[in-house]
Parts: C-alpha cells; sequence; structure tokens
C-alpha cells in the first residue's frame, strides 16, 4: 500500500474516533457541576486558540501578515456589530488588497 | 446573506423543528466560498504530492478536516513517512477530542447516530453552533453538512481541473477564518472566567506555537478551561443586563452554579 493510501486510512478512521468519542460516551448526559464548569470554558479556550494561531501562526512561527490586518479589520467591523457576512468580507478584502499593494 | 447571526440565532432558538438544520446551512453560507477554494487548493496540492485522484477524494470524504490534510499531504510531499504524516495530522485533529466532548450532552439517539452526526463537527460548525451559551446540535450539522458539501465539491474541482486555478490566498480567504472565529468568540465573552479562558487560551497558543508541532498549540490551550475550577465570586454572578441589540446571553452554568 502506498503512503499516501496509509495516511488516508489511518488519518481518517483517528478523525472518526477522536469526533467520535465525546459524543458516544458521554452524549446525552448532563455533566456534574465542575466538570460542567470547565467543559463551559472550553469553547471560548479553543475558539480563542483558533483566532491566535490562524491569524499568527505560520510553519511554526508566529508572524504578523495580512491574515492580522485582516483580523484587525474584522475586529473593527465586529465593534460596529456588523452581520458575520460583512466581517469575513472586510477580513478578506483588507487582506487580498494588502497582498495586491506589496 | 445579509441576515445577523443574532437573528439566526433568534430564528434556531424559537423553531422547534426542522428549520433548525436549515439555520446552520445559513449560517455558515458566508464561509462556502472560502471552504471551496480551500477544498480546491488541497486537490491540487494532493495531486501534486503524488496522491491518486482517488485517494486525495476519499480523504476529504473521510478525514473532513482542512489543516490535518494539508499537513499529511506536505509531509509526504517533503518526502517525509507515512508514519511522520499520520503523526501530524492526527496531533492537528486531536482538538476535536475536547470540542466533541464540549458539545457531548447535546447529542441524542443511539451510538451509531451519535457517532455519525459528530463527524460533521468542524471547526466551523462547532463555532457557528455555540448558541445562547448552549451548543445547538441542528446547527452544528446543518453547517456542517454545507460544509462537507463545499470541501469535497471543491477538491474534486481541484483533482479534475488542476493548478488552472488561483491560490485562495491571493484573494484574501485565509484572513476568513480567523475572522469568523473571532466574530464568533466575541459573544462568548460574557463573564471574566470566559474571558480569562479566551486570554489564557491564546496566549498559550501564542506561546507554543514556535516551540511545538503543530496541533500541540491549541490542544494545550485547553487547559484554559480549568479557570471554570475557581470558585466564582458571588459579587458578580445575578447580573446580566445588556444593551439592546445585544446576543441573547444567559448566564453560563458557572455562574448558576454559584
Amino acid at each position: 500500500m502506498s503512503a499516501a493510501w496509509v495516511a488516508v486510512l489511518v488519518v481518517g478512521a483517528a478523525t472518526l474516533a477522536l469526533k467520535g468519542a465525546g459524543p458516544v460516551l458521554a452524549g446525552g448526559r448532563t455533566l456534574p457541576g465542575a466538570s460542567a464548569r470547565v467543559v463551559d470554558l472550553l469553547a471560548p479556550a479553543l475558539l480563542a486558540a483558533l483566532v491566535a494561531t490562524n491569524a499568527f501562526a505560520s510553519d511554526g512561527e508566529l508572524v504578523l501578515d495580512e491574515r492580522g490586518a485582516g483580523l484587525v479589520a474584522a475586529g473593527v467591523a465586529i465593534a460596529l456589530k456588523a452581520p458575520l457576512l460583512a466581517v469575513i468580507v472586510v477580513a478578506a478584502v483588507t487582506a487580498a488588497l494588502l497582498r495586491l499593494i506589496s | 446573506m445579509t441576515r445577523s447571526l443574532t437573528a439566526f440565532m433568534r430564528a434556531s432558538t424559537r423553531s422547534g423543528g426542522r428549520p433548525g438544520y436549515r439555520a446552520g446551512v445559513r449560517a455558515v453560507a458566508p464561509l462556502f466560498p472560502a471552504v471551496l477554494a480551500f477544498g480546491v487548493s488541497f486537490g491540487v496540492l494532493a495531486q501534486a504530492a503524488g496522491f491518486g485522484a482517488l485517494a486525495s477524494i476519499v480523504m476529504s470524504l473521510t478525514t473532513f478536516a482542512g489543516s490535518a490534510q494539508f499537513a499529511a499531504v506536505s509531509v509526504l510531499d517533503a518526502g517525509g513517512t507515512a508514519a511522520a504524516a499520520v503523526g501530524a495530522a492526527v496531533l492537528l485533529n486531536a482538538r476535536y477530542g475536547p470540542m466533541a466532548l464540549a458539545a457531548a450532552s447535546v447529542f441524542r439517539g443511539g451510538r451509531l447516530r451519535r457517532l455519525v452526526e459528530a463527524q460533521l463537527l468542524v471547526d466551523e460548525s462547532w463555532a457557528l453552533a455555540q448558541r445562547d451559551g448552549e451548543f445547538d446540535r441542528r446547527i452544528m450539522i446543518g453547517a456542517g453538512f454545507a460544509l462537507y458539501v463545499g470541501w469535497n465539491a471543491g477538491t474534486a474541482i481541484g483533482v479534475v481541473a488542476g493548478d488552472a486555478l488561483t491560490d485562495p490566498a491571493t484573494l484574501g480567504l485565509d484572513a476568513a477564518f480567523p475572522a469568523l472565529f473571532l466574530a464568533l468568540l466575541v459573544p462568548l465573552v460574557r463573564d471574566r472566567s470566559a474571558l480569562a479562558a479566551a486570554l489564557i487560551g491564546a496566549g498559550v497558543a501564542l506561546a507554543l506555537t514556535p516551540i511545538t508541532p503543530a496541533g500541540i498549540p491549541v490542544i494545550a490551550a485547553t487547559v484554559a478551561c480549568l479557570v471554570g475550577l475557581r470558585r466564582p465570586a458571588a459579587a458578580h454572578a445575578p447580573s446580566y443586563e445588556r444593551p439592546p441589540g445585544a446576543r441573547a446571553a444567559p448566564p453560563c452554568r458557572a455562574e448558576e452554579a454559584a
């Protein structure tokens, strides 16, 4: 079997298990007090980490590039209560324009 | 597609039936062009890395996780072993463990159904499903399904049409993702615990980016949720006044327990 197929099959199976474990084992159950508080805070912690890595990480390095500028523009749009579509378009257009002129 | 998230949120909380799935599809529509374009890039890159057409398409159908797929392909393209490619991709997807766990309580039905529905969980569908301090399963499924269609259609286009197509970065589409996550994070930060979790999570992820393999920073950021173990101060528990038009934000469970 080629390396490509090994990667496709093993990564596919691992991803199935990673996504499924929580819902299959803990699905439909309400977690007890302290663990519910901790699990509730997973969302802001993970989302903030996704913001940070999607905007400022590139090949294992911290970088400030057009994505960061797009994020700042998105922040302004969010503060102005723009709809989600506008926030995304503002970020993409900002990054595209900066790349065009640089 | 100019309705705001707030409007979707109201629609999804009001309706008890099928419209919840449709609200998920509508909510994710702004991202559809970006996901399609990155699916095309994946198809092109996988071909260039020596994945056959079938392996490229099967990977998008079964793994359905952009960053892990790009990582696996780029490791093999750079001459890495299958084990190295698998390791990088699995590390990147390890975040789905805690993300799915955070959403686990709203899954319904038998184990097989929960397992299948959980496969539609990706960063974007998971983030869009955070509503009113709860996780909306229907939004996640609707959004995840639309993303699945876009990602796989894009991959197929990339495999067939090859590199006659533009790099999505030229169009600024890579900047769409952090913007989306920020827009979805802001309404979640409605008390001090959530703010602390967000700041610590971002800080840990950034601090680890230069010194750990890709994937570790986001998983390590989950330690930030341990601020939930801190006893919430009684002083700031009860009041949740919000300005008109603000997203409905009931107290989170941490505060109710105070």
